[in-house]
């Protein structure tokens, strides 16, 4: 059986060979970035914005239990049942049991990937449920049968031809491959099945604990539609998504579409308070909250990277991630792709085997420098290879850098491998760039670079003399 | 003129090896600008490939002899921005809440990048050279982002005779070296090499320059293989053309 690791080897190795997927790539983050730094400069201080964010984020953390009772009590009040998942099975389970309430056939969701990390809507599909994703990208991967590609959007690996022909394929249904046409398409799909719905599952961006109340952005109405039409509404949030005040979406909800969208503001951010109250003239009759853990807490619990907890999921760490645009969303194998999934991923399903996440990076940094709220990303990525080797060292590593040490250690044992290195590449041409290659790695896509004739410490001895 | 430090130059190990013009360079610039360079005797290494692979016992039995044949000197100049880091950024991680935190505390601000060192603490930019092509810059991640060095280069570079900076779309995105990981995943890091390859040459440009020898050695290295009209070259070896 495949681990995860030999499958994201095998994976790398195919898609970053893809020259039409690279170009897809670019050329979507290309637009991207042109928008997202001309919303930057519309705020007055960025990296002051990023400061606040930032530091709000830690101090909501650092009493993440006081803003989650605070939280869940002010939603009850206006009736919501508040639910508590330790788990991903727990909450398959209690969405399972209100959804078999309902006698609930047909579900309408709007974009949550607290869900896709459940594996809900499988859970559902088994349960006899017709799942239908109703955000358009979200849709569209879901008709494919593919997991999303990105946290924000979902079928950007896609081109519109492609996505014309699954529609044709699906649907028999797709007039032409001009985007507004395709949403049409999946509009007049949809529009029936919002109608036909029992039950609305969304997820959310922010948890207001301040009110009670949660915070959707969305850009397409969908999240609005599968909230007010069904008649029982459910919320699934990881418990780190909660801020204290109303006042702080001033705040995150214009960073989180900048940096995600190159947006000022996306189309639709709506605060839910509660279900239908009386006097009221719709919204659903039930609301239903579940607060997920699934192991945050255990991220919690470690003071060097617990700031990964304060990720909005904007999406812009994997925007500007040279693996993401070289390796793809789907070859994390991972909810969570790009920089953040490598650094939390290790932690939400276990080091062992998330451990090669950390070790697909060049540390570059790119993605610590774009995070709107100053995670660590990079730096988290060298702590969990550091956790990684300690708990498990590989021996033969381990035995090399221990022999390094001492060779480095040594300036005479250093120059006298100098001389034997010297020697050794003469006959490494033989083999160089063959399966008896130990540079391999290295020498069957660049050439090496040869030992000087006179290193740099020989040339300075002989200097000195 | 300031008066003449006692620089203490130290020279990574594949930079001993492979790229030794490079730290010859620094010392005839440094000697011309009448400062005294010494080369302490200690370790080859800085410890980083151990570091970045998680072995950081392994990487601080190195780290802590290189600190102690430094603890004496006014101000280090390391020939890599990605040492550099490591030194001045990564030692006082590395050794967070052992008996060696005060002397990695006590070396990080006298650790410097070459092109950082000559223009923020030297306040030098026109060094006479000489060089008239055309040449793009590629920014190496760790002085870029560990160590802030966007600026010094360039002005370096500005003040060359003859020389004609063509900036490169997306020169601050990495080559893909990476260390251990250009070998642990070749195809990644061989294709975010071929995107740096084809930004540099559509610059039009004869030389790619960088501060990080390492960084060139990924781009030389595929240009060669693919025989592409590559040319790479140090900052260090172009400021002291004349």
């Amino acid at each position: 059986m495949n681990t995860p690791a030999s499958q994201f080897n095998a994976d790398a190795r195919r898609v970053s060979a893809d020259l039409r997927h690279r170009g897809i790539i670019r050329t979507a983050m290309n637009n991207y970035e042109v928008v997202r730094d001309r919303r930057k400069a519309g705020f007055q201080d960025w990296q002051g914005a990023r400061d606040l964010a930032a530091r709000t984020k830690c101090e909501t953390i650092s009493h993440l239990d006081t803003h989650l009772e605070q939280f869940a009590r002010l939603l009850e009040a206006r009736g919501t049942v508040v639910h508590w998942a330790a788990n991903a099975q727990h909450a398959r389970d209690i969405i399972l049991g209100i959804v078999r309430g309902k006698n609930a056939r047909v579900i309408v969701k709007s974009k949550t990937m607290t869900s896709e990390e459940i594996h809900l809507n499988e859970a559902l599909e088994n349960a006899g449920c017709e799942v239908v994703e109703s955000d358009l990208g979200e849709f569209i991967v879901q008709l494919r049968e593919e997991p999303p590609y990105h946290l924000v959007f979902p079928a950007m690996h896609l081109t519109r031809a492609e996505i014309q022909q699954t529609f044709q394929r699906k649907s028999h249904d797709a007039p032409s491959d001009n985007p507004e046409d395709l949403t049409m398409v999946a509009r007049r799909v949809l529009r029936e099945k919002y109608l036909q719905a029992d039950v609305g599952i969304t997820g959310a961006n922010f948890a207001i604990a301040e009110t009670g109340m949660i915070s959707i952005t969305e850009n397409e109405g969908n999240a609005r539609l599968t909230a007010a039409l069904p008649q029982t509404m459910i919320t699934l949030i990881g418990i780190e998504k909660v801020l204290p005040r109303l006042e702080d979406l001033a705040l995150f909800l214009p960073m989180l579409a900048v940096m995600g969208t190159g947006q000022p503001l996306a189309c639709y951010n709506t605060l839910y308070g509660g279900p239908r109250q009386p006097g009221e003239a719709d919204g659903p009759e039930e609301f239903h909250v579940v607060m997920l853990d699934n192991r945050r807490t255990t991220l919690l619990a470690d003071a060097e990277q617990r700031d990964a907890l304060g990720c909005i999921r904007c999406g812009a760490c994997l925007n500007v991630c040279p693996i993401f645009c070289n390796v793809g969303g789907h070859t994390y194998g991972t909810v969570y792709g790009g920089p953040i999934g490598s650094v939390i991923t290790p932690h939400l399903r276990g080091l062992h085997e998330w451990k090669h996440l950390g070790y697909a990076s060049s540390l570059c940094g790119a993605c610590s420098e774009t995070c709107p709220v100053r995670i660590d990303l990079h730096h988290h990525l060298l702590q969990n290879r550091r956790n990684a080797s300690y708990a498990k060292p590989i021996r033969w590593q381990k035995l090399a850098f221990q022999l390094f040490a001492l060779v480095a250690n040594r300036p005479r044992l250093w120059s006298l491998t100098t001389r034997l290195a010297r020697l050794g590449q003469k006959f490494h041409g033989l083999i160089k760039g063959r399966a008896l290659d130990p540079a391999q790695a290295w020498t069957r896509t660049r050439e090496i670079q040869p030992i000087a004739r006179q290193s740099f410490h020989e040339w300075w001895k002989e200097r000195g003399k | 003129m300031p008066s003449p430090l006692k620089i203490s130059l130290f020279i990574p190990c594949f930079v001993d090896l492979m790229y030794p013009r490079v730290g010859i360079s620094m010392v005839r610039i440094f000697e011309k600008l009448g400062h005294k360079v010494v080369v302490p005797k200690g370790p080859a290494c800085c410890g980083q490939p151990a570091f970045n692979t998680g072995y950081w016992d392994q990487s601080r039995e190195i780290a802590i002899r290189l600190m102690e044949s430094l603890q004496n000197a006014e101000v280090v100049v390391i020939a890599s921005g990605s040492c550099g880091a490591m030194m001045k950024v990564f030692y006082p991680e590395l050794f967070a809440g052992t008996k060696y935190e005060a002397l990695a505390r006590a070396l990080a601000p006298k650790c410097h990048e070459f092109a950082g060192f000559l223009v923020n603490q030297l306040g030098v930019t026109d060094l006479g050279a000489r060089f008239p092509h055309k040449v793009t810059f590629h920014d190496g991640c760790h002085g870029l982002r560990e160590l802030n060095n966007k600026r010094p280069p360039r002005e370096l570079l500005s003040k060359v005779n003859g020389l004609e900076l063509l900036e490169m779309d997306a020169a601050e995105t990495c080559c893909g070296f990476g260390g251990t990981f250009s070998a642990k995943f070749p195809a990644i890091s061989t294709a975010m090499g071929e995107a740096k390859c084809a930004a540099a040459l559509a610059t039009q440009a004869e030389f790619v320059v960088s501060c990080d020898s390492s960084c060139l050695m990924q781009i030389q290295g595929l240009a060669d293989k693919r025989q592409l009209p590559v040319k790479t070259i140090h900052l260090a070896e172009v400021l002291v053309q004349a």
